[in-house]
């Protein structure tokens, strides 16, 4: 097996991990979790973009690479803001949870 | 023949660096002046709006600048074509109005000290400025990427504004359908650079092949930007979210933010890849539209809470801007054409822009007012706050679509649509989703006009700005019907029909 089609597969599998975690699980701190998966899964999938798009005599594509650390930055960002809301949930109500047991008719009282 | 900067290209430079320019000053001058530099920079923004529109309809052609002179695929190019600059001065009159509005409650110099919600809530709202000016303007899929993470990280703190534990638990599932909406759509741009080289909207138009690949990378951009748009069935994140949040931040999500990713799908498939979607798709597209309408209106239609219902109403409304979608599809070239239907679509989501921040602005007054938003009980309002409920009333009349307002011109434009193409069954869809929207809207002005079952007490007296703010935004919805007048044809300005002209 070739070097890139172990990173597509890997890129792959990562993507579809995170998407499982993402969708079923109800905790928000491992669908964090997977969303980071599901994030590095697809920076595979550019890395490996970069690498085939490669013009000749060069070893890589710089464009994707570009664009990847641009999307890094924006998905670490991102968990640290999902991780400081979560953490606030958890100050105020003693537990992090998405579950529906607070019913949406609570909501909506400014 | 590539495209070159044009004479006003540099307006486009300005429409999004302006707003950043706001943001970062009120970081470094502190929280007490972040209004005033606010109060400047958004008018500002209106009026380089109103300029990019007005040198679009007297020129008739796209406003282009290639930021640093480097040329697609490699530069970036930014571009405002009919649809931009409309949804871009709709977006600025909306904030600016929200501005005003939110002065009573977001007063950064009410206490002699910095407080945190109105300092963030001021610079989260430029920063809502810059990114659908971003949106709006960004020529290639990448920078839209980072426009849309813009947004969703502006718009997040909005929903959880008054830190409550309820709004921040709706903050987190909205940022997580976000989340989640992004990365595939960003999944979706590197499929398409790896088949394409380049992410260029107009370069990917002409190079675009079906395929596999091609199809994936569609597929998967859609479905986040769904997610994103807040489409039935991906709409669970919506109602606590717009209804929990304060009613300046109601208005500004419900009406600006989602029409973001919406604006991002109507660019994928009218300018990337019109004869991707296909007969199938299309309906496909329509009938998640259709199903948006129905449960969004049954479900507004059961609610005890007005901004419940107000949130609810705008699931139902989403579902109206999908409908041009089968509308807009030409089955003899079985492409999606930019004609009339695009037209009323792009028009609907002017027009519910404005109704709907009126719409949240006038249910937060009422809140204020009566010191709760329980419909049963609104008995009294209008005789408390006629202006108020007046401006919800007028923000109704242009959700059901009656005449003049712009949600009639729009539903006329769909339903000519429908006729021309011989599709009777969306007809239907539009005149049941209108009768619905007549439903909740009327149980809430019929329960407003009835007398209260005891004398109505006003918690606090409502100031006569805010009143003005959104009658303001509701009037224009009202009058929006009257760009078929003139202005109407600045929606046809498009790269594509200007490379049919050079042919």
């Amino acid at each position: 097996m070739s070097g890139a089609n172990l990173f597509g597969i890997c890129g792959a599998a990562l993507v579809g991990l995170g998407l499982y975690g993402l969708i079923t699980n109800p905790e928000p701190l491992r669908k964090i979790l997977a969303f980071n998966l599901l994030g590095t899964g697809v920076f595979l999938i550019f890395g490996l973009i970069s690498r085939r798009a490669a013009a000749a005599g060069f070893p890589g594509d710089p464009v994707p690479q570009a664009m990847v650390i641009t999307a890094i930055v924006v998905a670490f960002a991102a968990t640290a803001l999902a991780v400081a809301l979560v953490l606030r949930l958890l100050e105020q109500t003693g537990r992090a949870t998405l579950g529906a047991d607070n019913p949406v008719s609570e909501i909506g009282n400014p | 023949m590539p495209d070159a900067t044009t004479s006003g290209g540099i307006l486009l430079v300005f429409a999004i660096v302006f707003p950043v320019a706001g943001v970062l000053l009120s970081l470094v001058v502190g929280g007490r002046q972040v209004e005033r530099i606010a109060l400047i920079i958004l008018p500002c923004n209106l009026i380089l709006a109103s300029a990019i529109f007005f040198d679009l309809w007297r020129s008739g052609s796209q406003l282009i600048y290639i930021v640093g002179g480097w040329q697609p695929p490699l530069g970036i190019t930014l571009r405002a074509d009919g649809l931009s600059a409309a949804m871009m001065v709709t977006t600025a009159v909306v904030i600016c109005a929200v501005g005003v509005f939110a002065h009573a409650d977001f007063d950064t110099r009410a206490q002699p000290f910095e407080t945190r919600a109105p300092f963030v809530f001021w610079v989260l709202l430029m920063a809502i400025g810059c990114a659908m000016n971003m949106i709006f303007l960004g020529g290639d899929l990448f920078t839209l990427y980072v426009a849309l993470e813009l947004l969703t990280f502006a718009a997040v703190p909005l929903v959880c504004l008054d830190g409550r534990a309820e709004t921040i638990q709706a903050a987190l599932r909205y940022l997580l359908f976000a989340l989640l909406g992004s990365i595939l759509y960003l999944a979706g741009t590197a499929l398409l650079y790896g088949s394409y080289a380049t992410l260029d909207i107009v370069l990917l138009s002409q190079r675009l092949r079906v395929e596999t690949a091609t199809l994936v990378a569609a597929v998967l951009m859609t479905v986040g930007l769904f997610a994103k748009t807040a489409l039935f069935p991906l709409h669970i994140w919506l109602p606590p979210a717009h209804a929990g949040a304060p009613a300046s931040a109601s208005a500004v999500l419900s009406a600006i933010v989602v029409k973001g990713s919406f604006f991002l799908v109507v660019r994928l498939w009218f300018g990337v890849m019109p004869g991707l979607l296909g007969f199938t798709g299309a309906q496909l597209v329509g009938g998640l539209g259709a199903g948006a309408i129905i449960f969004g209106s049954v479900v507004a239609l059961r609610q005890k809470r007005l901004k419940l219902l107000i949130a609810y109403s705008t699931v139902a409304q989403i579902g109206y801007l999908f409908l041009m979608f089968p509308l807009a599809f030409d089955s003899v070239s079985s492409q999606l054409q930019s004609s009339g239907a695009l037209t009323g679509g792009m028009l609907l989501a002017m027009s519910h822009a404005t109704a709907k921040a009126a719409m949240f602005m006038a249910a937060g007054l009422i809140y204020a007012a009566l010191g709760h938003d329980r419909i049963a009980e609104l008995g009294g309002a209008a005789r408390a706050i006629p202006m108020t409920v007046f401006a919800f009333a007028i923000g109704g009349v242009c959700l059901i679509g009656l005449p003049p307002s712009g949600g009639f011109l729009a539903k006329w434009l769909l339903l000519d649509a429908a006729i021309a193409t011989g599709q009777w069954s969306w007809a239907m869809v539009l005149l049941v989703g209108g009768l619905f929207t007549a439903g909740y809207v009327f149980i809430v002005v019929a329960g407003a006009l009835g007398s209260p079952h005891e004398p109505l007490k006003l918690r606090v007296a409502v100031p006569k700005y805010q009143e003005a703010a959104a009658l303001t935004l509701a009037l224009l919805s009202l009058l929006l019907g009257f760009v078929a007048l003139g202005p109407i044809d600045v929606l046809q300005v498009r790269p594509g029909a200007m490379m049919a002209a050079l042919r």
